[in-house]
């Protein structure tokens, strides 16, 4: 009988809980129509970088394309034509496709790449209605000349197809200037957690 | 008087189907059919807490309990199949069985008094109007008869029930509880290690 | 004069049409509910604040096809969503939700055994579920509707006498005596034990969490609706959230004074406070869902067998008891 009456208690505190959180702020973020503004360093798609003059940092070594642990990288080399030189060095990359159903966004390629041609970028919206579209080409992957060095494909001029709403003023909840953190989405649960007496601090901290 | 043929017609139908019937759960709802006609008939008697007692007990526990052991033991069991025609042999009694329930009910008829069928055959009233507390069948009413005119009945009626569910309980009961105290677990070990340096099995 | 027959039936479309409304706004509020009490927005895509949201619902449900298994039994399966919809529909024939006046009642009927009534249609309830989940032809749906079976035969009975005690306070069956008797003092008060056993029970009735055990989704993938799509689903759905509305009702005319009015406040009018009395225990069921884990089966059972029964039978004597010795 004792051990009933203590789950009344029971009952009773796990309802005022679930009444408290009615009036908690909650940490959605209402996707489509806002966007999350993701960490500068924020693995994302990939995006090949130009030098100020427009020539292509890529040189065509490969060494992204055995670097990646997803194999989704294939570089085909060519040697720069004199009268057209698409790169400083000797050779570019004729062909260059990701296939970012393949990848795992770790950024092996980036550390790998001597020449810092490849980058990941912060877009994370990528999704598409064929498999084939999602093996990303050269074109798609190269800064447009006109777009200037450092902008992402799809921030060309006149935005991408279907790039919905506006671009919400939510704070990361990481500092920027710590860089990224791999604890961040902990981060987010304790806060969403504090108030509440259920976890005990050694948890909190101890992790 | 039309709603008395109507249901009549529809308690007797049902009635047929539930005996008819190849599936049991059909006969579940042609039952269920009947009770609720029946219950309908007690209305237009105006005995309206007969009525909703027809339904509480009838169809919402014991057809329940039926539902509950019928979709058990039947499912996925195909429906029974036509067995032999009994009918030829059947017909001699069932006639004989016929006429002699008629033969009861007209002689039961005849002794009923002139007056009582008239008040029962006045009260056909729609649903609406009936049921003001103190009428022939109001709950009042009922409780007034059950538990005064025929209160040992009634009470001879609820033990005979007691009964029967104590002997449910006997016979259905806790059987488990072998090892159940700690006591009888040490009488238990006990008896095995004597069974065991008796040298038995 | 409007005949008889005109004013029941103009009583019923809208009684319907007001069931039916709230049924669909009470779903869009649970989906609420629950999505405030887990750090959720909840609907809102549709319409403002997500106000079309059951327009959206009956659409989809509408448009969906809908499957008879090869397995299952046609009539029954096909019967078994009325039979739900049906009683879940038929008991607010008597639910008064203001005072009667000389001109008329509320309620479409009023009659002397009202609670007895709403107990019988209740009862019968149990057979949309129990013949849908059999008549399906596979696994889950009849273990879903076994369970509901014993569950709702169990807690009917502990429902009933929790019901019983009222009765005596009140000395009549008719729930617009009852509301009346409880002009001075809610019976919530002098029958509080009875009035937390009536809404376990009524949760119970109702299979809405922690005692969904017919629909528990963990083992039994839906319960006996499993094998139900489109619109017959949306029948028990309904039907389910209808029964809830009843209870709510009911609660708040046994327990809670019906359309009498708290403190005095008199000048609101009675179908007002009815209202919200029912709007709070709706929230109240909506509040234990988010609020608590499913119980397990053997223990529902013998938490109604050998809890909530003797406590209702004790209740139930001492209330006669006292009854008889006051009066
Ligand atoms: S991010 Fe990693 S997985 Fe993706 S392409 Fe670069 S190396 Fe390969
Ligand atoms: S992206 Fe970098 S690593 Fe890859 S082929 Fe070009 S230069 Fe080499």
């Amino acid at each position: 009988m004792r051990k009933r009456l203590y789950n009344v208690g029971a009952i009773l505190k796990g309802l005022s809980i679930t009444f408290g959180f009615m009036f908690r702020k909650r940490p959605t973020i209402e996707y489509p129509s806002v966007k999350k503004q993701h960490a500068p360093r924020f693995h994302g798609l990939h995006e090949l970088r130009r030098y100020e003059d427009g020539k292509e940092r890529c040189i065509g070594c490969e060494l992204c394309s055995s670097a990646c642990p997803a194999n989704a990288i294939t570089v085909i080399g060519a040697e720069n034509a004199p009268g057209d030189r698409r790169s400083p060095g000797e050779r570019y990359a004729a062909r260059y496709e990701i296939d970012e159903l393949r990848c795992i966004f770790c950024g092996m390629c980036e550390e790998a790449c001597p020449t810092d041609a490849i980058v990941l970028t912060p877009r994370f919206e990528m999704s598409d209605l064929r498999r084939g579209s999602l093996i990303y080409s050269k074109e798609r992957l190269l800064v447009p000349p006109e777009a200037g060095v450092g902008r992402a494909p799809d921030e060309r001029p006149g935005g991408i197809p279907g790039d919905l709403g506006r671009v919400a003023e939510i704070k990361s909840t990481m500092d920027v200037a710590q860089g990224y953190s791999a604890t961040w989405r902990g981060n987010i649960l304790k806060t969403q957690r504090k108030g509440l007496t259920m976890i005990e601090p050694s948890r909190e901290n101890g992790a | 008087m039309t709603a008395f043929w109507v249901l009549s017609v529809i308690l007797i139908a049902s009635a047929i189907w539930t005996i008819s019937a190849r599936k049991p759960v059909y006969s579940v709802v042609a039952l269920l059919l009947n009770f609720a006609a029946l219950a309908a008939t007690y209305l237009t008697l105006s005995a309206e807490f007969l009525a909703v007692m027809q339904i509480i007990v009838y169809s919402g526990a014991i057809l329940v309990l039926f539902v509950f052991v019928i979709a058990l033991l039947s499912s996925g069991v195909a429906p029974f199949a036509a067995g032999p025609n009994r009918l030829p042999k059947a017909i001699t009694p069932a006639i004989f069985v016929v006429l002699a329930a008629f033969g009861f009910l007209y002689y039961a008829l005849k002794s009923v008094t002139a007056a009582s069928i008239g008040a029962a055959g006045q009260a056909v009233a729609p649903i609406g109007a009936v049921g003001t507390a103190d009428v022939f069948g109001s709950v009042a009413d009922f409780g007034r008869a059950l538990f005064t005119v025929w209160l040992l009945p009634f009470e001879v009626t609820a033990l005979i029930l007691m009964v029967a569910v104590i002997g449910v309980v006997l016979l259905a009961g806790d059987r488990a509880p072998y090892v159940a105290t700690p006591r009888r677990a040490r009488q238990v070990e006990r008896e095995m290690r004597e069974a065991i340096l008796r040298g038995g099995e | 004069m409007i005949p008889f027959w005109a004013v029941v039936l103009i009583k019923s479309a809208l009684l319907l049409f007001v069931v039916v409304t709230t049924f669909a706004y009470a779903m869009l509020v649970e989906r609420k509910v629950l999505g405030w009490m887990q750090l959720r927005p909840g609907p809102n895509r549709v319409g403002p604040w997500g106000l079309m949201q059951p327009a959206a619902d009956a659409a989809k449900l509408i448009l969906k096809e809908d499957l008879t298994p090869k397995t299952a039994d046609p009539l029954i399966y096909r019967l078994a969503p009325f039979i739900s919809l049906l009683t879940a529909f038929s008991v607010y024939a008597v639910i008064p939700f203001g005072a009667s006046a000389d001109q008329g009642t509320w309620a479409i009927g009023n009659p002397n055994a009202g609670i007895l009534f709403v107990l019988a249609i209740a009862s019968i309830g149990i057979y949309g579920i129990s013949l849908g989940g059999w008549a399906s032809g596979s696994k889950y749906p009849l273990l879903g509707s076994v369970r509901a079976t014993a569950q709702m035969i169990s807690y009917e009975l502990a429902m009933s006498l929790s019901f019983v005690g009222v009765l005596i306070l009140a000395g009549t069956t008719s729930l617009d005596g009852i509301v009346n008797a409880q002009a001075r003092w809610w019976f919530v008060l002098p029958q509080f034990v009875g009035c937390v056993i009536y809404v376990i029970t009524a949760v119970a009735e109702t299979n809405r969490a922690p005692f969904d055990l017919v629909e528990a989704e963990t083992e039994l993938v839906a319960g006996f609706h499993t094998e139900y799509s489109g619109l017959r689903f949306g029948l028990f759905f309904i039907a389910e959230y209808v029964n809830m509305l009843t209870v709510s009702c009911i609660a708040t005319l046994l327990f809670f004074g019906g359309w009498n009015a708290p403190f005095g406040l008199a000048m609101v009018p009675g179908v007002v406070w009815f209202v919200l009395k029912v709007a709070c225990f709706m929230f109240f069921y909506m509040w234990l869902r988010a609020t608590l884990p499913r119980l397990r089966y053997d223990r529902l059972m013998a938490f109604g067998w050998k809890v909530l029964l003797p406590v209702a039978t004790l209740n139930l004597v001492v209330t006669a008891i006292i009854v008889a010795y006051k009066g």
